[in-house]
């Protein structure tokens, strides 16, 4: 495993996310493939920048946090974020400028990469080196190794495929960093926040996820029912959420959400590549579709042919026992 | 700091949609000799940008937009893409052509520079670009067009509406969906359930096979589209370890809860 020694002269910023006043699992994740390269400075901002602050302060290897408040950068618009990451990278000499995927950093960090006229790397999985990444193309089915020739490596990081950092052990200092005036040229209106007392997708050990056999949105009823014992996150395919059985937050797949449970319990999904991207790191999985041919088969360490609809609920029952 | 936004007398609002040829995604792609396999694989309009020449058309249908034009940058063939983006109504069509040679390693970085140069002569009010090319699943050059030229982004844009000089976007969060304004001239993203597009005739695609194409050598253009990333290697995923059919609920029950231990 690469590891470069404390000589090294890479220096990483993390860019952090926060939800509901709590960084997210995968900001540990990056912080843990940002200290590859070299120390870490992890970089709070938002509304909830305080909190997150604090509790960045005393992840395991990170040894400085940054912190911008203000309106200007409180609802997270990469119009008004990106000027300020643009500052904090030229003012402390960054080497490495990492965030864990996401839509958030989907949006923020190429607008941040490009006032630099650097190439940035998206949903890097493994890190060779400072200036050597592995990700993937044509929906997961293509794994690239490139080596990048910018002075600084902007990249976006797999949250599943990197140890989280321990949220204890640190003892960083927090510095604050002066916002300037809101610029203006958008303006955060409204966050429709779909409410779930379900585990979150990403980080959940057990997912279970449905796809077009389960013919209406109402019958999504029997996974909420099968993922209550296992205490899961509920998933879902593209086509179910284009038909509006789901809300697009649920969405697994080559463009949506990439998950890695320990357990990927698939139900009247097909297997299309597409959805596959999303969650074939799943350590087990198990698929159950009434059509034996069904490509999902392929990628199951456990498949049933059978009708979810008698099942799902069998299994449901079996758990509750 | 860029020209502040002025719409004109006669609220002409230019739309440019940025479309990309690439390998279908029903293709199943295969990598040998450290190359991915894509001589005589079917090709196809990105989805993604398929739904943004969508949203275009439909906002000159609603008058909104008075001019559209679509827009490629790709290897001479890729003319195709502009093609159905004329048979889908766009106006006019401008063909950045690329070297075969050159196409394989042309960056995200390399192609928001040129859209941004065209930017300069175009002066649109709004550009929509699909979030992602099925191909290099970057995602990103909606955003460095957004950053080279100053402009607001709306990313993962789920539904648009545009009025008083602006656009508000929905957009998909991770959490569930967000809503912005943006100034124009703006840069869209267009996601998934932007909208259902529709596929053109066939009268539609006979007439525009007729249509001049603004046709030009990207060399002319006078912007650098050096890579910046080598690709060093590239392979096929390893494969996962082939697994068993089960006959019950009960037997899959068992060997989740004792085999496999995730019960």
């Amino acid at each position: 495993m690469f590891r470069l020694s404390s000589l090294s002269l890479g220096k990483a910023l993390v860019i952090a996310e926060t939800l509901e006043g709590k960084i997210v699992p995968a900001t540990l994740a990056a912080i843990t493939a940002a200290s590859k390269v070299g120390p870490v400075t992890a970089f709070a901002s938002g509304k909830d920048a305080a909190a997150a602050a604090e509790q960045l302060s005393k992840v395991a290897g990170v040894e400085q946090v940054l912190v911008a408040s203000g309106d200007a950068v409180a609802t997270g618009l990469p119009e008004e974020l990106a000027p300020v990451v643009k500052t904090i990278v030229e003012k402390n000499g960054f080497t490495h400028v990492f965030a864990a995927t996401s839509a958030f950093s989907k949006n923020l960090i190429p607008r941040v990469a490009v006032k630099f006229d650097m190439m940035p790397i998206a949903d890097i999985t493994s890190i060779q080196s400072e200036d050597t990444f592995v990700r993937h193309a044509y929906a997961g089915n293509v794994v690239s190794t490139v080596k990048s020739a910018d002075a600084i490596k902007f990249g976006t990081v797999r949250g599943t495929s990197f140890e989280r950092a321990a949220t204890t052990g640190g003892n960083a200092a927090i510095v604050a960093v002066e916002c300037s005036a809101a610029l203006g040229k958008s303006k955060w209106i409204e966050d429709l926040i779909a409410k779930s007392d379900k585990p979150d997708l990403t980080t959940a050990a057990i997912v279970v996820a449905g796809g077009r056999g389960l013919k209406n949105a109402e019958n999504f009823k029997l996974l909420d029912e099968l993922a209550a014992p296992l205490k899961a996150a509920v998933g879902a395919t593209r086509a179910v959420v284009d038909a509006g059985f789901c809300p697009n937050d649920m969405q697994v797949g080559q463009t949506g959400k990439t998950i890695a449970p320990t357990l990927y319990i698939g139900a009247g999904i097909s297997g299309a590549i597409q959805h596959v991207a999303g969650m074939k790191e799943s350590k087990v999985i198990a698929v159950i579709n009434t059509d034996a041919d069904a490509p999902f088969f392929q990628v199951a360490d456990y498949g049933l042919v059978g009708d979810l609809f008698e099942a799902v609920p069998a299994l449901t029952k079996l758990l509750k026992n | 700091m860029s020209l502040m936004y002025r719409p004109t007398a006669a609220q002409q609002m230019k739309v440019v949609v940025g479309v990309k040829r690439v390998v279908d995604y029903s293709v199943k792609i295969r990598v040998k000799d450290n190359k991915v396999q894509t001589d005589n694989v079917k090709m196809s309009v990105n989805p993604f940008c398929e739904i943004a020449l969508e949203e275009a058309v439909r906002l000159k249908e609603k008058k909104i937009a008075t001019e559209v034009i679509a827009v490629t940058v790709g290897v001479k063939k890729a003319d195709d893409v502009l093609r159905t983006a004329m048979a889908l109504g766009c106006d006019k069509a401008i063909h950045i052509v690329v070297p075969d040679a050159e196409a394989a390693t042309l960056e995200p970085l390399a192609v928001a520079k040129v859209l941004a140069k065209l930017h300069e002569e175009l002066k649109p009010d709004l550009w929509i670009l699909g979030k992602q090319a099925v191909d290099g699943d970057f995602g990103s050059t909606p955003q460095l067009l957004a950053g080279l030229i100053d402009a607001p982004q709306g990313t993962f844009a789920s539904e648009i509406a545009v009025a008083d000089g602006k656009v508000k976007v929905t957009r998909e969060i991770d959490a569930g969906r967000q809503v912005v304004e943006l100034n124009l001239p703006a840069v869209v993203a267009a996601d998934l359930r932007l909208n259902q597009p529709r596929f053109p005739n066939l009268q539609s695609i006979m007439k525009a096979r007729k249509k001049p194409v603004d046709t030009r050598p990207i060399d002319k253009l006078g912007v650098d589209t050096k890579p910046h990333l080598a690709t060093v290697k590239v392979e096929e995923p390893a494969a996962r370890k082939a697994g068993i059919k089960v006959k019950t609920v009960e037997e899959l029950f068992d060997k989740l809860r004792n085999e496999a231990k995730v019960l």
